[in-house]
C-alpha cells in the first residue's frame, strides 16, 4: 500500500470511529434525557396527588377531628372514633405479626438456608406477599367472624396481621442474609449458644433493617381498606372493645368520601390527609433508624 | 484489634443507653397497656346493636341512631353495605338487623326464619348530565329508559327520546348509562320498575338486587352513581331522592301509569304509597303504581330480624329504637326527604313486634 | 453488673498468654492493661444456657416458617371449599365463559380474569421503562444533594393509600385523561382498522386504561426504589472498568449495571406485578365495574378480579354466586403463582447465560 493509500485509510477508519461514536454518544444523550423525563414524570404525579389531597384535606382540619365522634349526614363532627380504631387495630396487627415474622426470617436466614422447607416457606411468602388484600379479608371472615357471628375489631386486627407477616418475613430475611458471617462466626467462636447468637448479635446487627421492614408494613396496613370491609365493619360510635365492630380510617373515609354530604366529603378529606402524614413520617422514621447505624 | 471487655468501655454505653432503655421500657408498658385496654368490655349499659344493609335509608338510620343514642345512651351501629349483603349477614346471624330495598317474598321469610316490617318510603330518581339540560327539563318513560339501559337507544338525539320532549335541545352525543355495581335494593326498584314497563327487558334481564346489566359502568352504592354522573358528560343514572337533593343533580321527569309526567318529591311518592294495603303482608312493592301524582319508581325500605332471637336483649335494643323512631323521628325523615309510614302501618308493625319470641317462646319486652 | 466496664476481664490468675506466640500480641497487652486498671475479680457468671433454649428456640423459628405455610394453605382450602360448587358445575370452562347473571345464576370469569390481565400488563408497560429510567436518573444523573429527596419522593408514591388513587382517579384524573387524551385519540384513530377499535368506546375516563394508568403510578416506587438499590450496591470496580475503556454512561448501565443486577431487577418487577395483581380499592373506582366483554377497547369498562370480590362478595348469596367469586379467588392465586414460578425459571435461565458470549 502507498502512503497516500494509507493516509487515506486511516482517514476513513478515523471518521468511521468518529461517527460510530457520534451514534454511541446520540445513543446516550437521548437515553439519559429519557431518564430525567421518567423522574420528571414521577415527581409530577406525587405533586399533584399530593397537592389534591393537601388542598382538600388542610381545610378540614381542626381540633375536633381528634374530639367528637362521626356524625350523622349535615352534622359537625369529628374521626375521633375512626382515629382510634385504626389506632388499635394496626398497633395489634403489628404486635402479633411482628413475632411471628421475625421469626420465620430467622427460621429462612438462619437455620434451614437451603433445605426444601425453606424454599417452599420463601416461595408460599411471595405468594401471600402478593395475595390481594381483599382475599385475606374474606379468609378472616370465614374463619373468625362467620364462626363468631359477630363482626369485630378483633378480626379486622387478624387480618392486618395476615398481611404483616409476609413483609416482615422478606425484610428479616433480606437483612439477616446481609450481616456478615464473621460476626456470626466471632460469636461462635466465644462458645455462644445459637439463640442468643441470633438474638443478641445478628439481630441487633440487623436491627435497622427490620424495624424498616416493619415500619413498612405498618404504613403498607394502614391504608388497607378492603380487609377491613368484611372484619371490622365499620361502627358510627365510640368503642373500645375489640369484639365489637370498629371503626378505621380507611373504611369511615371510603365511606364519607363517595357520599353527597359536604361534611363527610370534608371529614373524609381530613382522614386522607392525616393517615398520608402519619405514613410519610413513618417512612422517614424509617429512614433515619436506617443511617444512624451504630 | 481491641479485647471484647474494652470494646464495652465506648461512649453512650452509660447514660444514654439507661436512657434508651427507660424510652424501650416505657414504650413496651404502654402499648401493653393500650393492647389491654382494647380488651376491656365496654360497660353493659352502654349496649350496642349492630345492624347492616341498604344505603338507601343509611343517611336517616345514622341520623335517627345518633339523636337515640343522645336520648337513651344505646348504640345503634348501621352500616350501609347493601340490601343483598344485608340480608346475607342477618341470615347468618352476624348483626342484629338487616335492611333492604327489596322485601322477601312471604314464603321466602317462612323459609328462612325472618320477618320484615317497613320504615319509611323513598323515590329513585333517574338522572342525567347533559349540558344545557337543567332539572326537570328531561321527560323519559318506561319504554325510553328500558331502551337506554339494554343498549338499544345510544345517543341522546334518538328519535324516541326527542318524540317525548319535544323542543327540547338534546345533543349528538353517546349515552353514558350508569348502574350499581354492588348489590342494591335500589337496583331492585329500579329494574323492578324496568320489568312492568318494558317487556323486552323483563324478558331479556328481569329483576333482582344484581342482574346482568346490558351495558352501563357500574358505580359503587348510591354514592358511586352519583360520583360518577356528576363527572361524566352525557350520562344517566338513578339514585336514591336524598342523593338528588344533596348533590342538586338533575333528575328527569317520569311518565307514570296514569299518562302524566310527574316531578319527583315527597308528595309524588306519597300519592304512590297511598294505594298500598299493608294489612294483609308487608310485601310491597310500590312501583309503577296507580294515581294521577304517584311516582313510578316508589318503594319502601325494610328492616329484617329473626322471628325467633337468640339473644332477646339486642332484639328489645331493636325494638326500642324504631319504636322511638315511629314516634318521634317523622321529622328527621321529612328533613331527609323519606316519607315515614303512616299511623295504621306503625300500629301494625308493633303488632308484628310481640310475634317475636325468644328460644324459650317468652316475648320480647321492650317497653 | 459491675460498676466497673471490666467486669469480665479474666481474673489475674488467668492471664492470657506468656509464653506463645512469642510476641505479644494485641489482645495480651489489651487484657495487661485491663488488669492494671481493675482489682476486683469479676462476679461468677451462672451456668450458660442449656441445649434446651437452643432447641425451644430454633423449635420456636421453625413453628413460625411453619405457620407461614399453614396460612397459605388455610387460605387456599378455605378458597377451594367455598368454590367447589362452582367448579363442579364449571370446571375449567369458567375461565373461557364471558356470562356473568346473578338472576339466571350462570357464571364465567373471562371478563374479571381479562380485565386483570389487562390492567397489569398495561400498569407494567408503563411502570417498568419509567421506573428504569427513574433508577438511572437517581444512581448515575442526579447531583449527590438530590438524590436522597428525590429518592425519597419517589417512596412517598408508595405511603399514599390506595384508597386516595382510587378517589383521585375518579374525581380528579379521569375526566383530565377524558378530555385531553381520550377524546382526541379517539378523533385521531377514527377509522383506522385496528387502532380505531383499540380506542373505541365511551371516552369517559374510566375503564382498563385508566385503571392501568393509576395501576403504573401505584407500582412504580416499588419497582423503581428495589431498581435503584440493586444499581446501587454494583460493585464500582465493574462500572468505572467500563468507564474505563470509553464506554457512555447509557452503555455501562445496559451492558454491565442490568445484566449484574437482574436478579434485583426482575425481583423488582416481580413485587410491582404483584402488587397491580392484589390491588383492590384503586381499581374498583376506576374499572366500570362492566361484566360483559363487548370489545377489546382500552377505553371500554371491564372489571377485574379483586373488583368483582369487592363489590358483589358483600352480598353473594350463599350458593353458585358465593362459589364463582371463591373460584375468581383462586384463579388470582393460580396467576400469581405462575407469575412467580415464570419469574424464577427466568432468572434461572438469565443465571444459566452468564459468563457465557454474548
Amino acid at each position: 500500500m502507498t502512503t497516500s493509500e494509507r493516509l487515506l485509510q486511516a482517514n476513513a477508519l478515523a471518521r468511521t470511529r468518529q461517527s460510530k461514536f457520534a451514534a454511541r454518544n446520540r445513543l446516550n444523550k437521548i437515553a439519559l434525557t429519557l431518564s430525567l423525563a421518567a423522574m420528571a414524570f414521577g415527581v409530577f404525579w406525587l405533586l399533584w396527588i399530593l397537592f389534591e389531597t393537601v388542598r382538600l384535606g388542610v381545610g378540614g382540619l381542626a381540633l375536633s377531628i381528634f374530639t367528637e365522634m362521626t356524625p350523622p349526614p349535615n352534622e359537625m363532627g369529628g374521626i375521633a372514633n375512626a382515629i382510634f380504631g385504626s389506632f388499635v387495630m394496626v398497633t395489634l396487627a403489628t404486635f402479633v405479626g411482628t413475632p411471628i415474622g421475625v421469626m420465620a426470617g430467622i427460621y429462612l436466614a438462619e437455620y434451614d438456608v437451603k433445605g426444601w422447607l425453606a424454599s417452599v416457606t420463601r416461595f408460599v411468602n411471595d405468594i401471600l406477599l402478593s395475595a390481594p388484600s381483599i382475599v385475606i379479608g374474606l379468609f378472616v371472615y370465614a374463619v373468625v367472624v362467620a364462626r363468631f357471628k359477630s363482626f369485630s375489631g378483633l378480626a379486622g386486627a387478624l387480618a392486618l396481621a395476615l398481611i404483616v407477616i409476609p413483609v416482615v418475613i422478606r425484610t428479616t430475611e433480606n437483612m439477616l442474609q446481609l450481616v456478615p458471617p464473621a460476626l456470626r462466626e466471632a460469636a461462635y467462636a466465644l462458645g455462644t449458644p445459637k439463640w442468643k447468637v441470633i438474638l443478641s448479635i445478628t439481630l441487633r446487627a440487623a436491627r435497622a433493617g427490620v424495624v424498616t421492614g416493619v415500619l413498612l408494613a405498618v404504613a403498607r396496613i394502614a391504608g388497607e381498606t378492603a380487609p377491613l370491609l368484611f372484619t371490622a365493619l365499620n361502627n358510627q360510635f365510640w368503642t373500645s372493645s375489640i369484639t365489637e365492630p370498629m371503626a378505621s380510617l380507611p373504611v369511615t373515609i371510603f365511606k364519607f368520601a363517595m357520599s353527597p354530604y359536604e361534611n363527610w366529603q370534608q371529614l373524609a378529606w381530613a382522614g386522607v390527609f392525616l393517615i398520608t402524614a402519619a405514613v410519610l413520617a413513618l417512612n422517614i422514621l424509617a429512614r433515619v433508624l436506617t443511617r444512624n447505624k451504630l | 484489634m481491641e479485647a471484647p471487655y474494652i470494646a464495652l468501655k465506648r461512649p453512650g454505653r452509660g447514660a444514654a443507653y439507661i436512657e434508651r432503655m427507660l424510652m424501650k421500657r416505657t414504650f413496651q408498658i404502654a402499648a401493653a397497656g393500650l393492647v389491654a385496654a382494647a380488651f376491656v368490655q365496654a360497660p353493659a349499659f352502654a349496649q350496642e346493636v349492630t345492624g347492616a344493609g341498604a344505603s338507601f335509608p343509611a343517611p336517616l338510620y345514622a341520623k335517627w341512631a345518633s339523636d337515640f343514642h343522645k336520648a337513651t345512651g344505646i348504640k345503634i351501629n348501621y352500616q350501609s353495605v347493601g340490601s343483598g349483603a344485608g340480608l346475607k349477614q342477618i341470615e347468618a346471624k352476624t348483626v342484629d338487623f338487616g335492611a333492604s330495598d327489596a322485601p322477601l317474598k312471604d314464603e321466602d321469610l317462612q323459609a328462612k326464619g325472618l320477618v320484615q316490617f317497613p320504615t319509611v318510603i323513598g323515590g329513585v330518581i333517574p338522572v342525567v348530565n347533559i349540558q344545557g339540560i337543567k332539572p326537570g327539563e328531561l321527560k323519559l318513560n318506561g319504554q325510553v329508559l328500558g331502551d337506554i339501559y339494554l343498549g338499544k337507544i345510544t345517543r341522546w338525539n334518538d328519535p324516541a327520546i326527542k318524540a317525548i320532549n319535544g323542543s327540547l335541545n338534546l345533543p349528538d352525543a353517546a349515552i353514558a348509562p350508569v348502574r350499581r355495581a354492588d348489590g342494591s335494593g335500589t337496583s331492585f326498584l329500579f329494574t323492578n320498575y324496568l320489568s312492568k314497563v318494558n317487556t323486552e327487558w323483563k324478558s331479556k334481564v328481569g329483576e333482582g338486587t344484581a342482574v346482568n346489566w346490558p351495558t352501563g359502568a357500574g358505580g359503587k352504592g348510591n354514592e358511586g352513581v352519583a360520583a360518577f354522573v356528576g363527572r361524566l358528560p352525557n350520562s344517566i343514572g338513578y339514585v336514591e331522592y336524598a342523593y338528588v337533593k344533596q348533590n342538586k343533580m338533575t333528575y328527569a321527569l317520569l311518565e307514570n301509569s296514569a299518562g302524566k309526567f310527574v316531578s319527583p318529591d315527597d308528595v309524588a311518592f306519597k300519592a304512590a304509597a297511598a294505594g298500598a294495603d299493608w294489612s294483609k303482608t308487608f310485601h310491597q312493592v310500590l312501583t309503577d303504581q296507580p294515581g294521577d301524582q304517584s311516582w313510578p319508581i316508589t318503594g319502601a325500605t325494610f328492616i329484617l330480624l329473626h322471628k325467633v332471637q337468640d339473644k332477646p336483649a339486642q332484639a328489645a335494643a331493636v325494638f326500642k329504637f324504631f319504636d322511638w323512631a315511629y314516634t318521634n323521628g317523622d321529622k328527621t325523615a321529612g328533613d331527609l326527604d323519606y316519607v315515614p309510614m303512616p299511623a295504621t302501618v306503625k300500629d301494625a308493625v308493633a303488632k308484628l313486634w310481640g310475634d317475636i319470641k325468644d328460644a324459650s317462646g317468652k316475648e320480647v319486652a321492650y317497653k | 453488673m459491675s460498676s466497673t466496664p471490666l467486669a469480665g476481664a479474666p481474673s489475674p490468675e488467668h492471664h492470657v498468654s506468656s509464653t506463645f506466640p512469642a510476641s505479644a500480641t494485641a489482645l495480651d497487652l489489651a487484657a495487661e492493661r485491663g488488669r492494671a486498671r481493675t482489682a476486683a475479680p469479676p462476679p461468677v457468671r451462672s451456668g450458660r444456657s442449656g441445649p434446651m433454649a437452643d432447641r425451644l428456640f430454633g423449635w420456636a423459628a421453625k413453628g413460625a416458617a411453619l405457620l407461614t405455610l399453614a396460612l397459605l394453605i388455610g387460605i387456599l382450602i378455605s378458597l377451594l371449599a367455598g368454590a367447589w360448587p362452582a367448579i363442579a358445575k364449571y370446571g375449567l370452562g369458567f375461565l373461557t365463559s364471558s356470562v356473568w347473571d346473578p338472576v339466571q345464576d350462570e357464571y364465567g370469569g373471562l371478563v374479571m380474569i381479562y380485565g386483570t390481565l389487562a390492567t397489569s400488563a398495561i400498569a407494567l408497560l408503563i411502570a417498568v421503562p419509567v421506573s428504569f429510567g427513574i433508577a438511572l436518573f437517581l444512581t448515575e444523573l442526579s447531583p449527590a444533594w438530590l438524590k436522597r429527596p428525590l429518592g425519597i419522593a419517589i417512596e412517598l408514591l408508595a405511603a399514599v393509600p390506595s384508597i386516595v388513587y382510587g378517589m383521585w382517579g375518579l374525581l380528579v384524573f379521569g375526566p383530565i385523561l377524558a378530555t385531553y387524551v381520550q377524546q382526541p385519540l379517539q378523533s385521531l384513530f377514527d377509522g383506522v382498522p385496528y387502532l380505531g377499535a383499540l380506542v373505541s368506546g365511551p371516552p369517559v375516563g374510566i375503564g382498563i386504561l385508566s385503571a392501568g394508568i393509576i395501576l403504573a403510578i401505584m407500582i412504580i416506587p416499588f419497582i423503581a426504589a428495589v431498581t435503584r438499590d440493586v444499581f446501587e450496591v454494583t460493585p464500582p470496580l465493574l462500572k468505572e472498568s467500563a468507564y474505563g475503556l470509553g464506554a457512555t454512561t447509557w452503555e455501562v448501565v445496559s451492558k454491565v449495571v442490568l445484566p449484574y443486577t437482574k436478579a434485583g431487577v426482575i425481583g423488582g418487577i416481580m413485587l410491582g406485578l404483584g402488587r397491580a395483581l392484589g390491588e383492590t380499592m384503586a381499581i374498583t373506582f376506576m374499572i366500570g365495574n362492566m361484566n360483559q366483554l363487548n370489545s377489546l377497547s382500552l377505553f371500554e369498562a371491564a372489571n377485574s378480579i379483586t373488583s368483582a370480590l369487592a363489590n358483589e362478595f358483600a352480598e353473594a348469596g350463599a350458593g353458585l354466586h358465593q362459589a364463582a367469586l371463591m373460584y375468581l379467588g383462586l384463579v388470582l392465586f393460580f396467576i400469581t403463582f405462575v407469575v412467580l414460578t415464570l419469574s424464577k425459571l427466568l432468572l434461572a435461565q438469565l443465571k444459566k447465560g452468564e459468563g457465557t458470549k454474548s
